[in-house]
């Protein structure tokens, strides 16, 4: 099968890569522009591991092709934070030990990126709720909420 | 070098880090997207492997076609079972009697025993074309008789699934203690029951992957492998490729969760391994979902018949249990078929006194997946049952259930105390988790809430469950029965190097245990250091000379215990060094915070200086005092610590759709002396919402031919947050375990307690139906059908 050239934007930079019009958008990212942080755990759209934001949006990397991201704004893991520098959500998962393996810990920091944007939170269920798309197998999700409890509160101007 | 100092003498208390909510050290890189997963990993030249696997449960190989494969595009080569004629078949081999073991070939040779069995391979330049290759490979299959269900595979006549396991009956055992039968015949009440545990996928979120890199130069490979167990897979295929361990090294890189589905060893590690030798090249192999749940090892599939007598003031007075487990078609490496259901037997008195006791135990193999380690290993049906019928009694009785249970749990005063199957519990708060538990519970405030709701057509229910469980097990007790493999030890390496910088080396492998931050909290604690200040090497083979891995709580107690020993020695030398430094005595000489300091006197400097002065400054120190500062120190606690708790579910049913929420679950454990109460916290948070789905969701289901019916996510169901509600955990501390640190092993309880407290209580909210929970998971369809059942007779 013969390769097309692909160019995005990637994190803020501009990339481009060829790739078989088939590849899976998670593998293309992880596999051609090197950037694992995308996990994939399921392939088939269930785990959220592969939680990207395109165009601003959280999307699922493997239940796109490459030839999907032509052209659009995708947002990882890589994004957000670095090592030395983490995000406030990333600071947020570390102060409450919301990660264990972290394998699942990507997509999970993706989709709390977007529903601190778009969603009120207002209580521990409704924030269960907007998180019931990601699977993680380690922490029993309790962390995780309460994680995401202090970024809401932080985002509303809310003192514990 | 001291005197020169202008600083004030400063007192420092050594500030303590053991105990403390440190922040994992591990986590920047995990969540920066920075860590680094097998399936992470790009070598130069790598090549993929796709995997043809067995679509039939039980079948003869006619044939296997693999012409048009090799044809196509970007095939390296296409491999059968006859390409790996050199490679042994993995034998589980036991010291028990009664244990018959299988054979187990990398690839499938005249027969496949279960769907999902590796059957052929391609091996390419990428994944995408070993996968088109994989789908025209054409295997002919005759398909023979088979027993899918375990008691039908045991009856007589049943078809075989090997030669060498007559009967299909891989193992039988039997505990006894006292004269049960006699006693439950006069026991002034019994209760009995029939329970059944549904098997079940450990189900990391990470598939397992492996990546074997070749050193054409020194004829060695590295095998990256997300497994719990490198130690166990480096000194296996050191015999079965026949290289010695310092050209194999078995690097487990960050792993995405195990839970006991990555403890075992797996075909494809081996074959990954012998291909990259072979072809001179890098190979990966990376599973798919369906994959995982077709060919990682499985947990539970047993049933448990059992009566329990007891006398008229609801005193236990005996049990009895008849158990059959289904293993699956082969006995897993290396812990053998026997490790999950032999353990039901073993722990199924549970934390109780019962004066007398016989459980029997057969496993049969059948045409599915082989079972192996996961999360609680043969306790949490154990556990299921015998709380089962704990609550049947109190019913039976008009006993509350915390007042059935305190009547009967081991007292203090009665520790140190054996079970009928031999199990030595030592002190640990059975006693104290069931107050607080009870506390916690308010029985007279929920009768009354559930009279109320009741009456709104809302069934509400409470549970009970009570458990003890070993962890950290030394030497004296085989993890699975008869096995040939030690895992009651671990060696630990604490070094300063020539910077003062401190590394820890270990033999174990973290998956998510937090052991990067723990390890180096307990060797900061000891050295005087900052735990940021440690770094924690594991999960590599190289590292140490023996070791087996992380698995069955163990890490903590056995890590830890080494350690501190270790870390202790090493002290000493330090101190050493800086006592000739400072001219005084080494035992005024004290340590903190990266400070080497003598209390009331300007000495003071840090770990650099020291290491400077031991290993570079040739003037500092005479000759024979600059020994390299490094320590080696062993543990092996002998036997096991006793961890228990008493878990506590509340659920609310819906009268009219029979929807069972989860409405609270508190945990009352004592897992002695906590390293850091922030992972503690989460280890039993993840182990109590797998028991979540072992009571409410997960089952894999298998028809009457053997093939899988849930295999995909969307088939099989595990918690997610929303199903999932607050949990409360309380931790008590009683006496200290006689182990370096007080520390009991925590990683697997949650998993033992919740399924049997979940049942408890949906038993309990369908209690005026006459019905009660026998088999889990327990969906709303098994509710309408258990009540239908119901009405009918
Ligand atoms: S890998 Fe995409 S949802 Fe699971
Ligand atoms: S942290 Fe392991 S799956 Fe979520």
């Amino acid at each position: 099968m013969s390769e097309i050239d692909i160019t995005l934007t990637l994190n803020g930079e501009e990339v481009r890569a060829r790739a078989e019009p088939r590849m899976l958008a998670s593998d293309f990212l992880r596999d051609r522009l090197r950037c694992t942080g995308t996990h994939v755990g399921c392939e088939h759209g269930v785990c959220g591991a592969c939680t990207i934001r395109l165009d601003g949006v959280t999307a699922r990397a493997c239940l796109l092709f490459a030839a999907q991201l032509d052209g659009a704004r995708v947002d990882t893991v890589e994004g957000l934070g670095t090592v030395r520098n983490l995000h406030p959500i990333q600071e947020a998962f570390r102060r409450h030990h919301a990660l264990q393996c972290g394998f699942c810990t990507p997509g999970f920091l993706m989709t709390v990126a977007e529903i601190l944007e778009t969603h009120p939170l207002r209580t521990d269920e409704e924030i269960r709720d907007a998180l019931s798309g990601n699977l993680c197998r380690c922490t029993g999700y309790e962390h995780i909420v309460r994680a995401v409890r202090d970024l809401v509160d932080a985002r509303d101007g809310v003192t514990a | 070098m001291t005197d020169a100092l202008a600083l004030a003498p400063v007192e420092t208390v050594r500030p303590k880090y053991i105990g403390k909510p440190v922040q994992r050290l591990e986590d920047p890189r995990l969540l920066a997207g920075a860590g680094r997963y097998t399936a992470d990993i790009q070598l130069d030249r790598m090549l993929h492997l796709a995997f043809v696997r067995a679509d039939q449960a039980h079948a003869e190989i006619r044939a296997i076609d693999t012409n048009a494969a090799a044809a196509m595009p970007g095939v390296v080569a296409v491999l059968t079972a006859a390409d790996f004629a050199d490679v042994a078949d993995l034998v589980a081999t036991s010291r028990m009697q009664t244990y018959n073991a299988t054979h187990c070939p990398l690839l499938a040779r005249d027969r496949v025993r279960y769907v999902g069995e590796a059957v052929a391979i391609v091996v390419a330049a990428d994944r995408y074309r070993a996968e088109d290759a994989a789908a025209a490979i054409a295997v002919d299959y005759a398909p023979l008789a088979a027993a899918i269900d375990p008691a039908a595979a045991l009856a007589p006549g049943a078809p075989q699934l090997h030669p060498e396991v007559p009967g299909n009956l891989v193992l039988e055992r039997e505990f006894r203690t006292g004269d049960a039968a006699a006693a439950i015949a006069e026991a002034a009440h019994v209760v009995e029951g029939t329970f059944r545990l549904a098997r079940k996928s450990p189900l990391a979120i990470e598939t397992r992957a492996y990546v074997a890199d070749y050193d054409r130069g020194r004829d060695a490979i590295t095998l990256f492998s997300s497994t719990q167990i490198p130690g166990v897979v480096r000194d296996a295929l050191a015999s079965l490729l026949h290289l010695p361990g310092n050209r194999l090294r078995v690097v487990a890189p960050d792993v995405g969760g195990g839970f006991g589905g990555k403890g075992s060893l797996y075909v494809e590690e081996v074959i990954v391994a012998a291909l990259a030798r072979r072809l001179e090249r890098p190979v990966k192999y990376v599973g798919d979902r369906l994959e995982d749940l077709t060919s990682t090892s499985q947990g539970f599939d047993e049933v448990v018949e059992a009566r329990l007598g007891l006398d008229a003031e609801g005193r236990f007075v005996a049990l009895e249990a008849e158990v059959i487990g289904d293993i699956g078609a082969y006995s897993i490496y290396p812990w053998t078929a026997a490790l999950e259901p032999v353990q039901v037997v073993s722990f199924l008195p549970g934390p109780y006194r019962i004066a007398a006791y016989r459980g029997r135990v057969r496993a049969a193999t059948t045409p599915k997946p082989p079972t192996g380690p996961y999360r609680g290993v043969g306790r949490p049906m154990a556990v299921f049952a015998l709380e089962r019928l704990v609550d049947m009694a109190a019913v039976r009785l008009g006993l509350p259930p915390d007042e059935i249970r305190r009547r009967n749990l081991v007292r203090p005063e009665d520790f140190p105390f054996r079970i009928g199957s031999g199990i030595r519990w030592d002190r640990s708060g059975f006693l104290e988790c069931l107050d607080a538990a009870s506390v916690a519970a308010d029985l007279t405030e929920f009768r009354r809430r559930q009279a109320e709701a009741r009456a709104a057509g809302r069934w509400l229910g409470i549970g009970f469950a009570s458990y003890a469980e070993l962890t950290g097990i030394g030497s004296r007790i085989a993890v699975a029965p008869g096995m040939p493999i030690n895992t009651g030890s671990e060696t630990a390496t604490i070094r300063i190097d020539a910077t003062g910088a401190v590394t820890a080396t270990f033999a174990m492998a973290s998956h998510g245990q937090s052991l990067e931050t723990t390890l180096a909290q307990i060797v900061a604690e000891e050295l005087g250091v900052r735990p940021q200040d440690v770094a924690v090497v594991q999960g590599d083979t190289d590292a140490a000379a023996h070791g087996t891995g992380t698995y069955a709580s163990r890490s903590a107690v056995i890590g830890g215990g080494a350690a501190i020993r270790a870390t202790r020695t090493l002290l000493g030398k330090v101190k050493a060094a800086a006592a000739l430094l400072f001219d005084v005595d080494p035992a005024e000489v004290e340590t903190g915070d990266g400070v080497i300091f003598v209390p009331g006197t300007n000495h003071r400097i840090d770990f650099a200086d020291l290491a400077r002065a031991v290993y570079s400054d040739m003037a500092a120190l005479p000759h024979d005092a600059r020994a390299t500062l490094e320590a080696q120190e062993s543990f092996d606690p002998r036997l096991g610590t006793t961890t228990s708790a008493t878990h506590l579910a509340e659920v609310e049913i819906d009268a009219e759709t029979l929807a069972i929420r989860l409405t609270r679950f508190f945990v009352a454990e004592d897992c002695g002396r906590m390293i850091n109460p922030l992972v503690v916290d989460g280890q039993v948070h993840g182990g109590v919402v797998q028991g979540i789905g072992v009571a409410l969701l997960e089952e894999l289901q298998f028809d009457e031919t053997g093939q899988i019916l849930s295999a995909s996510l969307a088939d099989y169901l595990i918690p997610t947050a929303a199903e999932v509600p607050s949990l409360g955990v309380a931790h008590l501390e009683t006496e200290l375990p006689a182990n370096p640190g007080g520390f009991r092993g925590m990683g697997e309880g949650g998993t033992i307690g919740a399924p049997a407290a979940i049942a408890n209580a949906v038993s309990d909210a369908v209690a005026h139906l006459g019905v009660g929970v026998a088999t889990l998971p327990i969906t709303p369809s098994k509710l309408a059908r258990l009540l239908a059942d119901n009405e009918k007779e």
